[in-house]
């Protein structure tokens, strides 16, 4: 799945959890200071993710991505390994 | 030092705020509604009193979904209260001087049970993190503590259906001692789900008048059967005499005084002389520095239970004597069904407004009253109190609590 549909759906599930608009969900910008996506947000939107895509986030994997891009490239990849 | 309530907020059964519960009673509508849905079919009891506004449609949907829905009653409520004291952005409160207490019979029930399914059916990972933070008791003073940036203390007393009373209580503790100079207290209640409900239906407590959803809670009348569950919060603004003159607030009436004692007697059983009910209201004339001939309402705790209604009704002849039979005496629960632990803060709001509005609302269905009563309960239509007169607020709870609050006129 190419990255820009990634974020997309990701920015979706994003908003749905956090009511981040969907326009500010863009890959420079970090889930804590900049969206003030709190960490218990985080737990659910890596679940949401998990769902999405049939990926397993560790919790030492989750805790490294600090971006919204950190986490696009990190279900590119772990879509394709899975 | 005194205690004045300058603000009000309420989602109840009979509406989504003050106004509209209010008009509700004064009316003489019921809250109490046939329950729908799956869940429902194999109930013993198949009715309740739900909220008549969903909180979701007042709150923002993401502020909303990692709330229980008693903390969202809770914040629609208080928000209430808040801007109905005249807080809001043009006029704060240094956050040090303002504490918050929000009780709950129950606490966050519907998360606890509803998160046992998903760990039941989807397995622990898929466990909501925000499962703790919803099913604290706590949580709703929490909600409303952060809300309103609060930090001179954010309580939570539990005692069942005595907790909303409580909380006015303690609140009334706090300001005395000088730990806040505002305090947001009441109660929240969200229970309406098939364990709870079976459970209450067990201990033979419900009415099981499910053809009459309406006629169902009946307080003092001779047909009563049980009480109805509803569902909803009551949240008051108090505030010390001085502050609130300091900023020239509306008054609504003083909050004079509290008595709270326990039955030590039988885990849900009232005490049949209700020696520490009578106990309660004692205390609670004594902490107010009033006499029963300085009452003329009592808004009663009860909740249409055939033991209930009398024990409370010979706890009032003991501590009041003659004046028992002379006060007007009205029973909300009629209208509204018994909202557990938001209860005793509705009842309170109640019985404020019933002082400022110099009327108590009639007490529903009250068709043939019971003799062992004895009381002269207002029924059929709404009757006039006099300007300047004070009034009590009585709330029991499981576990043998009885709390009394006090509330004198304000002109």
């Amino acid at each position: 799945m190419p990255q820009q549909e990634i974020l997309a759906q990701l920015a979706q599930i994003v908003n749905e959890i956090a009511g981040v608009p969907v326009a500010d969900i863009t890959p420079e910008k970090t889930f804590l200071d900049d969206l003030d996506v709190d960490s218990l947000s985080m737990v659910e939107i890596a679940t949401a993710a998990e769902d999405k895509w049939g990926i397993r986030i560790p919790d030492d994997d989750l805790k490294e991505l600090k971006t919204v891009g950190d986490a696009v490239n990190y279900i590119e990849k772990a879509g394709v390994a899975a | 030092m005194r205690v004045l309530v300058t603000g009000l907020g309420a989602t109840t059964p009979l509406g989504g705020d003050v106004a509209s519960t209010w008009d509700g009673l004064l009316a003489g509508r019921s809250g109490v509604r046939r329950l729908t849905g799956d869940w429902v079919a194999d109930l013993p009891v198949q009715i309740g009193a739900p909220v008549a506004v969903e909180p979701t449609e007042v709150l923002d949907r993401v502020e909303a979904r990692t709330l229980d829905r008693s903390q969202q009653f809770a914040l629609v409520a208080a928000r209430e209260a808040w801007r109905d004291a005249g807080f809001g952005p043009d006029l704060t409160i240094e956050p040090e001087r303002l504490a918050v207490v929000v009780a709950s019979g129950i606490g966050g029930v519907l998360t606890l049970l509803a998160q046992y399914d998903v760990l039941r059916e989807r397995g622990a990972r898929r466990v909501s993190p925000h499962t703790v933070p919803m099913l604290m008791p706590n949580g709703p003073a929490a909600t409303v503590g952060l809300e309103l940036t609060a930090r001179a203390g954010v309580h939570t007393p539990v005692s069942a259906c005595a907790s909303g009373a409580e909380a006015i209580g303690l609140a009334l503790d706090i300001l005395r001692a000088g730990r806040a100079d505002v305090v947001v207290a009441g109660g929240t209640e969200a229970a309406i789900h098939a364990l709870p409900i079976a459970g209450f239906a067990a201990m033979r407590a419900l009415s099981m008048r499910d053809v009459d959803p309406e006629q169902a809670s009946r307080p003092y009348d001779k047909a009563r059967d049980g009480f109805v569950l509803g569902e909803g919060s009551s949240v008051l603004v108090l505030e010390t005499e001085e502050h609130a003159r300091a900023r020239g607030a509306r008054v609504y009436a003083e909050l004079a005084g509290a008595g709270m004692s326990s039955d030590a007697y039988h885990v849900a059983a009232p005490e049949p002389t209700g020696a520490g009910a009578a106990r309660a209201l004692s205390l609670a004339l004594r902490d107010a520095g009033l006499t029963p001939d300085d009452l003329s309402h009592v808004n009663a705790h009860a909740t249409s239970t055939p033991l209930g209604d009398v024990a409370e009704a010979a706890a009032l002849r003991t501590a009041l004597g003659d004046a028992a039979a002379r006060v007007n005496v009205t029973a909300t629960k009629s209208c509204t069904g018994h909202l557990l632990g938001a209860a005793g803060a509705l009842e309170a709001a109640v019985t404020v407004l019933s002082l400022h509005n110099k009327v108590v609302p009639a007490t529903r269905n009250l068709d043939d009253p019971d003799d062992d009563v004895g009381l002269d309960v207002v029924r059929m239509s709404p009757r006039e109190l006099p300007a300047e007169t004070a009034a009590l607020s009585n709330s029991f709870g499981f576990g043998g609590h009885n709390v009394t609050l006090a509330f004198r006129s304000c002109a």
